[in-house]
């Protein structure tokens, strides 16, 4: 071992005094993340923002409690109280405003609550509530016909529950009072949105994370690529002639190369977080992640190394094979939104395993990361066995 | 006599159907140096990489201090220094750096690896550029650094391939210089080289290979003798020159005496040693000698006879 670690040692002293290293491990991952981060994406601090109309001809206590309770209460929702249709209409019918959809003479949608319309809650006549949205309101619009969808969905509920109460105890209950009293009591069933936007990774973290990986994947090279250039420079030998063993040169190049594309994960970390705010989740799951992805990077550049017979033939087809298994993944864009065949194809590149862990760490517990990092160590340990066996065995001077 | 350092025997390599080394055999003594005498291709490497450790033999034997050398033995390992053709060294990293690196390689360390350093640096005469790196070195710089780092250790037996390719005059002499040392010093040196006069300056023996077999092995002497070469003298003469020439080839030593335009040309054994015995004879036969060319047979000619080709071509 001691002989692999003078390896390893010597490796990073040259890798240190070798400036390209700077820019695949360091300012071109960082920089990209900003330029992606940033330039291409300039709604990375969105915040949800938007301003419905309502139109209350009911005044009763139901559409009160949707009024108040619900979008009074709900983050980034502005309320627009009016008297007519006609004005509900010109509302709606206005441009939005770009910034965000609120301010200025327009809404993103209307809620019209016809009148006698809490009275029909209690009887069982169909209950009409109606949603216009803004032709140019995109996801504000659909989130007003989600709030009422969810209310609605609340009231058939508590019809069901009430009439079902009547026919077992024999008693007719004032469903209006009784209704209203158990939509605002807390729901026993409390749904945790664990699909989406609780686990997706901001814009810069993820442009972050993304080409920290990417550039992983280059930064990890050196070690094969070493095997293969000190057979080219005539050193590989003089470290054969001397009196160690064939697997502390391979374990010496791969130990250099770990150090490295850890390094250069903790410094892209760091710096992001501290210049540019990404959150990459807790460190114990992060520092598992990156493990896992170190390893399946390694893996993966030493299988094609195996196959080369020169470092530019392995620099060129690993780097190919990064790409590909870079953009499968999704670190230049979220295929997991992307759906179908595109976002399953992720997990057939560790990256895509990668940025999926970091996303699943916003909304879940350590053992989120398990799948992940079970994942990534697979396809180092796979790939890593059959490159390194066929570079031992190709270890020649 | 002290048992020899290396010995081979019977080493066989082949790469496919081309057998690059057939049947060679050899042994050097403490102290010797032993030229491994060949053309560009003729199997020197291929013999000398196996000897290192560095390539697995199909047949044969290697023996390092009496231990079996293989691409395994770590242990017989550290008994050779290997200087490579090509410069082994790192150009990113200054010659102390290099020289650190292999010497940890080669289980030095602490004040004595401090120590081997500094005093290698003497030897090759870099201790002043000791810490620049090596990329800007020139070439005769380089190459004696890639011989320090062979000599770190003080190994029993120094392999250097062909290490004056592409030197200048200067450095080159200098490399020979620091390889007679050595062999003065008791080192035992294998030295392989398509140069015939590094050859006859350095090697107390020498080997001839081509084509992968060792063609003929001995000092240059012997080396002469086996394949009966003689000396070219011309006389550049006048008188009676019919007479001295007959007298001349009756002396036993002489093969043949030719009368020529301006003298008499003759095929001889060892011309030197009988050049007084030849003058004595022209001058008791009536024929004066102006001047004499003595053409002494080398291994440029013992090579030539042997392989049908000229050591360069």
């Amino acid at each position: 071992m001691g002989a692999a670690w003078t390896i390893a040692a010597k490796d990073l002293k040259q890798r240190l005094r070798d400036r390209s290293a700077y820019i695949t491990g360091l300012f071109a991952p960082l920089g990209l993340a900003l330029v992606f981060g940033f330039v291409l994406n300039p709604l990375s601090d969105f915040e949800f923002a938007a301003r419905y109309a309502v139109l209350d001809l009911d005044g009763g206590p139901v559409s009160e409690l949707f009024i108040d309770g619900i979008l009074g209460t709900a983050e980034g929702v502005e309320v627009v109280s009016v008297a007519t249709l006609a004005e509900v209409e010109a509302l709606v019918d206005a441009e939005i405003n770009p910034l965000g959809g609120t301010g200025g003479e327009s809404a993103d949608a209307a809620f019209v609550f016809p009148a006698g319309f809490s009275d029909d809650v209690q009887s069982e006549r169909p209950v009409v509530m109606t949603v216009i949205g803004n032709q140019a309101s995109g996801t504000a619009a659909g989130v007003a016909v989600s709030f009422a969808r969810g209310f609605a969905s609340e009231l058939t509920s508590v019809r069901v529950a009430v009439a079902t109460l009547e026919g077992l105890i024999g008693i007719e209950v004032d469903r209006l009072a009784t209704g209203v009293e158990v939509l605002q009591t807390p729901s026993p069933v409390v749904l945790i949105d664990d699909t989406a936007a609780t686990k997706q990774l901001d814009a810069v973290t993820f442009y972050a994370a993304g080409m920290a990986i990417f550039f992983l994947f280059f930064t990890v090279q050196s070690g094969v690529t070493g095997i293969l250039e000190e057979r080219r420079t005539g050193t590989m030998a003089r470290l054969l002639s001397s009196p160690i063993t064939r697997a502390s040169v391979l374990v010496g190049k791969m130990l250099s190369a770990f150090l490295v594309g850890i390094v250069s994960m903790i410094v892209l970390m760091v710096v992001t977080s501290l210049v540019v705010g990404a959150d990459w989740g807790p460190i114990l799951g992060v520092t598992l992640l990156v493990l896992g992805a170190v390893l399946a990077a390694m893996g993966i550049v030493a299988f094609v190394g195996g196959f080369a017979t020169t470092s530019e033939q392995a620099q060129t087809v690993s780097s190919i094979v990064g790409i590909i298994l870079g953009f499968l993944g999704g670190t230049f864009f979220d295929v997991s939104q992307a759906g179908g065949i595109l976002s399953q194809l992720r997990f057939v590149s560790p990256h895509g395993w990668f940025m999926q862990g970091l996303a699943d760490l916003r909304g879940g517990d350590l053992e989120v990361v398990i799948a992940p990092v079970l994942a990534m160590v697979g396809f180092g340990v796979i790939a890593g066995t059959i490159g390194m066996t066929r570079l031992k065995k190709g270890l020649r001077a | 006599m002290s048992s020899p350092v290396l010995e081979c025997s019977g080493i066989h390599k082949s790469f496919g159907d081309l057998a690059a080394v057939k049947d060679v055999g050899f042994s050097i003594a403490p102290g010797e140096t032993y030229g491994l005498l060949g053309p560009n291709g003729a199997g020197k490497t291929t013999t000398i990489s196996i000897i290192a450790g560095l390539l697995e033999r199909d047949a044969g034997e290697v023996r390092i201090g009496g231990e079996t050398m293989t691409p395994d033995a770590t242990n017989t390992k550290r008994l050779v220094g290997l200087v490579p053709q090509d410069l082994a060294i790192y150009p990113d990293l200054g010659a102390t750096e290099n020289l650190e690196f292999f010497g940890r390689l080669q289980g030095l360390k602490g004040p004595e690896l401090r120590e081997r350093v500094t005093e290698v640096l003497g030897i090759i005469e870099l201790a002043d550029r000791a810490d620049d790196r090596s990329e800007t070195y020139s070439g005769g710089m380089k190459r004696r650094l890639n011989i320090g780092i062979g000599l770190l250790h003080r190994p029993a037996l120094l392999i250097l391939d062909e290490p004056t390719v592409g030197v200048d005059p200067q450095s080159r002499n200098a490399i020979l210089e620091s390889v007679e040392r050595l062999g003065q010093e008791g080192m035992a040196v294998l030295y392989t080289t398509h140069y015939m006069e590094e050859a006859e300056r350095l090697c107390d023996r020498i080997g001839i290979i081509d084509k992968g077999e060792l063609m003929a092995e001995g000092t240059q002497r012997e080396l002469v003798q086996i394949v009966g070469q003689r000396d070219r003298l011309t006389l550049t003469a006048a008188g009676a020159l019919a007479a001295t020439a007959a007298a001349l080839e009756a002396l036993p030593q002489v093969e043949e005496a030719a009368v020529t335009a301006d003298g008499i040309t003759l095929i001889i054994e060892r011309a030197h040693d009988h050049l007084p015995e030849v003058l004595a004879t022209a001058a008791k036969t009536g024929s004066i000698v102006k001047s004499v060319d003595a053409d002494t047979a080398d291994l440029e000619s013992v090579f030539l006879k042997l392989t049908g080709k000229a050591l360069r071509e």
